[in-house]
């Protein structure tokens, strides 16, 4: 604190707590409505305190559904979330720490080739390849597959990019300090770099695990069967058109599903999370 | 930058770089690569014949109405919520960066929309401005605006801008944190030994310091709204009404998935790439050097 301003500071604090409560208040309603009936929410204006339905809704959505917009139960769909999030975290992290391993410790021919084309990727996002991917999924037979929902996502230039950065600070006395050992790449890989990478994984997967989770376009084109459903996309399912047929209440609680994991990844592992957000964007 | 220390195989790091390259070649550089090729061609209408255009494809977009009009909706699209969203993260950051009390609170009350998936924010906010049962409609209403987006275009627009921001203001909250506090005291401790205050401190040393920072939030964001926001135009609006959100990612989700126009999409599929690789070469040349952390 430089000087001591009072107003300034009490100015500080209404503008913090007035910006949590604004973007707080859709959570809030969120949860509200995910503890009403559909008739109390369609009734001009909904209840702004919690009714007394949230466990017979969150029952129904994790174990039966809705009756109108897909009856998929809303349990299976988290559980396709979590396979589709953490098989692109690890899958992610996997594959590109061992293409920065041999790119930043080997000297081989095409090195630089690779690394510019995983470099180019970068530049490729799902959603400017929409059709021609589609088309490499199906006729590869992938559709409705948790393969298909994955595989696809898990190349990743920012993750590569990270590790090269990373190995690139390494000493290279470790290395030496290993080969005279006698250690080969891999036995250095494994008992070296892996255990000094540990914070940087852990950032990753925090960023990583987000990313995977809210995937939407992608699951939106390749399932068609409710059971590969993931929670986003059964989300937009269960939402009809007109405001009055969509059963609120069940579409409510399947948000604040969706919305749990990944929030609690972020609030729990708050510092994970900033400094894999910082870096990823390096 | 180069390793001193090297180990040497002949093949071992092939078979490592090997899994990362077949995903990229198989699932980026091929359909990319179809994508280009397939906007050179037109398809008849029951995809049995395709022939041959050359730019064909490309001039017929430039010459559609539409499109010239997704990419106007595009542009206010990606400036409002990049300026709604900057502005709002710098007032809240500024303000954070003052506080001692309560700061890991308030920081932790702040970033967690970042955890929450464009769709999902979309759904949120088009239930809070629902135009029958709404919470915020019902309060509209009451104070005479006729709040209706699912017929009214600016407002469809304000309300994807709104839930667009929403979800990104944590992120750059998070970035202007960071630059705020790696700005040394010494600087703003001599302007106000000098006599500037809170405000004079701000625009003549904070904010020009920040400049880097906000750049690099500014390609960012218009990355963000360009791409990103699929699950929210898609679970709010649909692009609707008339097309007036209908941008220009969602245009060639349309074109290709919903009316199967696959010379079209491709075309318009090539377009984007070419506006990533802009920005990408824009994030690198001039943020990468300037921006500290």
């Amino acid at each position: 604190m430089i000087e001591n301003r009072p107003w300034l500071t009490v100015l500080s604090h209404v503008v913090l707590i007035l910006g949590i409560v604004v973007i707080a208040f859709p959570l809030y309603v969120t949860f509200v409505a995910s503890t009403l009936t559909l008739d109390e929410i369609i009734s001009v204006p909904m209840p702004l305190v919690p009714g007394s339905h949230l466990v017979e809704n969150y029952t129904q959505v994790l174990t039966a559904g809705t009756q109108a917009g897909t009856a998929a139960p809303v349990g299976r769909m988290m559980l396709n979330s979590l396979i589709m999030a953490l098989a692109i975290a690890i899958g992610k992290i996997a594959i590109s720490i061992i293409a920065s391993f041999a790119i930043v410790y080997f000297r081989f021919p095409l090195r630089n080739f690779f690394f510019w084309m995983i470099f180019i990727t970068l530049m490729l996002p799902v959603e400017v390849r929409i059709i021609p991917t589609f088309k490499v999924v199906s006729d590869l037979g992938m559709l409705d597959s948790y393969v298909g929902l994955t595989l696809p996502l898990i190349a990743s230039a920012t993750a590569t990019f990270l590790f090269r950065q990373f190995f690139l600070t390494v000493p290279d006395e470790l290395a030496e300090a290993a080969r005279i050992d006698g250690a080969g790449p891999m036995r250095f890989f494994k008992d070296v770099l892996l255990p000094l990478s540990k914070t940087s994984i852990a950032a990753l997967f925090v960023i990583q695990f987000i990313y995977g989770w809210n995937q939407y376009l992608w699951p939106l084109l390749i399932t068609t069967q409710e059971n590969m459903y993931t929670t986003v996309i059964g989300i937009k399912r269960m939402i009809t058109s007109g405001d009055a047929l969509t059963e609120w209440h069940l579409v409510m609680a399947t948000a604040m599903l969706a919305m749990l994991p990944p929030v609690a990844v972020v609030v729990l592992m708050q510092r994970w999370f900033v400094r894999g957000l910082v870096e990823t964007e390096k | 930058m180069e390793k001193r220390v090297v180990f040497r195989s002949a093949w071992l790091p092939y078979a490592l770089v090997a899994p990362q390259i077949a995903i990229t070649v198989i699932f980026f550089f091929w359909p990319a690569g179809q994508a280009i090729w397939y906007s050179f061609q037109l398809q008849d209408a029951f995809g049995l014949k395709t022939q041959f255009v050359g730019l064909e494809n490309f001039r017929a977009l430039f010459n559609d109405a539409h499109y010239l009009e997704s990419f106007k909706i595009t542009a206010v699209f990606s400036f409002l919520v990049a300026l709604c969203g900057i502005g709002v993260a710098l007032l809240l950051a500024v303000m954070a960066d003052r506080v001692i009390k309560g700061a890991l609170a308030y920081k932790t009350l702040l970033i967690w929309p970042y955890a929450v998936a464009p769709a999902v924010a979309g759904v949120l906010w088009a239930f809070l401005f629902a135009p029958s049962i709404g919470i915020v409609t019902y309060l509209l209403k009451k104070n005479g605006i006729d709040w209706n987006w699912v017929l009214k275009g600016d407002q469809a627009m304000l309300l994807v801008v709104i839930a667009a921001t929403w979800k990104q203001v944590s992120y750059n909250f998070l970035f202007f944190l960071a630059g705020l506090q790696s700005i040394p005291r010494s600087l703003i401790e001599a302007a106000a030994i000098d006599g500037a205050g809170p405000g004079r401190r701000f625009w003549s040393i904070v904010f020009p310091l920040l400049s880097p920072t906000t750049f690099f939030l500014l390609v960012v964001n218009v990355v963000y709204a360009f791409f990103d926001t699929f699950g929210v135009i898609d679970a709010t609006t649909q692009g609707g009404p008339a097309g007036a959100t209908q941008i220009l990612v969602y245009k060639a989700y349309y074109d290709g998935v919903k009316a199967a126009d696959l010379g079209g999409s491709s075309a318009q599929s090539a377009i984007l790439m070419l506006i990533v690789i802009a920005l990408t070469v824009v994030q690198f040349r001039f943020v990468e050097r300037k921006v500290q952390y």
